[in-house]
């Protein structure tokens, strides 16, 4: 599976990680929509289903975050993890088009992290309400929020 | 409105009161709304083993116009109190609420962005019930509690009296 991905895109595959039988490919962030593309589509491969797509903060390291796709393949019973690093005020390829799926996770990600995903159909807020300020999974976000001190007013 | 029209008017307001009070404090319809987990112990106070209908309280209305307490059971979100505020803004006066749970009394063990730190700061508590969750007696016991509260009030004291008799002036 790694051989074919290396043979189709031999500059893109940075960083393989074996840990237990669970395989993680790390890639560069301008390939990840071609390679989604080819992963999903290939007829050896097939990793049709996108099981997660979520985001990691890495606060001080730059490039800040990390998208992590967790695809698994049907036909092979395989799932591969493909991670791609991003930085603040950088924007991925949204994978929208290949699986559905990406759509929600896609925004929880642009909620929580405010990873930005370019191409993506509707990027609104999917779990905190419209005209929320900041991005709380960030590791710079303070629990509290930035006004818990002051009393709350609902704009019923 | 209805019988707190006449009430300025007659010398016999404290039966009157006593009548009303009598009839209101055994009839807490309460608005069937639960938020979190503390609500499965609201529901459990419902049923046979406690049996919330020895105090007339049986009566869970599925719309805020029939309702006459609002149970905030559980975590209230910054994201749903617009929608608790306006179902409380539906109900018609007279109007309890309870606070039941840590959660509502006080936002509880999520002191975060998301949850309003105690249901106080948007709805007016008359009965705070501690405890994560409390147990099904608790609510019966605040539910009695309401009930003396109910007991010592006024047709005068209450403001949309005051305001349909013009006393406010």
């Amino acid at each position: 599976m790694i051989v074919r991905l290396q043979e189709k895109f031999p500059a893109s595959v940075l960083e393989v990680a074996t840990f237990r039988e669970e395989v993680t490919v790390t890639v560069p962030k301008e390939d990840i929509f071609e390679i989604c593309k080819f992963l999903c589509s290939d007829p050896d491969l097939r990793f049709e289903f996108l099981t997660d797509l979520c985001g990691v903060d890495f606060f001080p390291r730059t490039p800040r975050f990390e998208v992590v796709y967790l695809l698994y393949s049907m036909k092979n019973n395989q799932r591969l993890r493909l991670k791609t690093r991003v930085g603040e005020n950088e924007s991925v390829s949204s994978v929208e088009s290949i699986w559905k799926a990406a759509n929600w996770l896609e925004r929880e990600a642009y909620d929580l992290f405010g990873i930005s995903f370019a191409n993506h159909p509707d990027l609104r807020r999917i779990l905190l309400w419209d005209g929320y300020e900041g991005h709380p999974l960030r590791k710079d976000f303070p629990v509290e929020g930035p006004d818990f001190d002051k009393p709350f007013n609902p704009e019923a | 409105m209805g019988i707190e029209t006449y009430a300025g008017k007659t010398p016999l307001m404290p039966y009157l009161d006593k009548i009303v009070n009598w009839g209101r404090k055994y009839s807490i319809w309460p608005v069937t709304f639960g938020l979190a987990c503390c609500a499965l112990e609201m529901m459990a106070a419902a049923a046979s083993r406690w049996d919330i209908s020895r105090f007339g309280s049986e009566v869970f209305r599925p719309s805020p116009r029939q309702s006459d307490l609002m149970i905030v059971a559980g975590t209230l979100t910054k994201k749903m109190a617009p929608m608790v505020k306006r179902i409380y803004d539906q109900m018609p006066e007279p109007k309890w609420v309870i606070a039941f749970g840590a959660c509502a009394c006080s936002g509880g063990i999520f002191k975060t962005y998301n949850v309003v730190q105690g249901v106080d700061q948007i709805l007016p508590v008359d009965i705070y019930v501690p405890g994560c969750p409390p147990r099904p007696d608790a609510l019966l016991a605040a539910l009695v509690e309401l009930q003396k509260k109910i007991d010592k009030e006024s047709l005068l004291d209450r403001k949309d009296v005051r305001s349909s008799l013009d006393l406010e002036k």
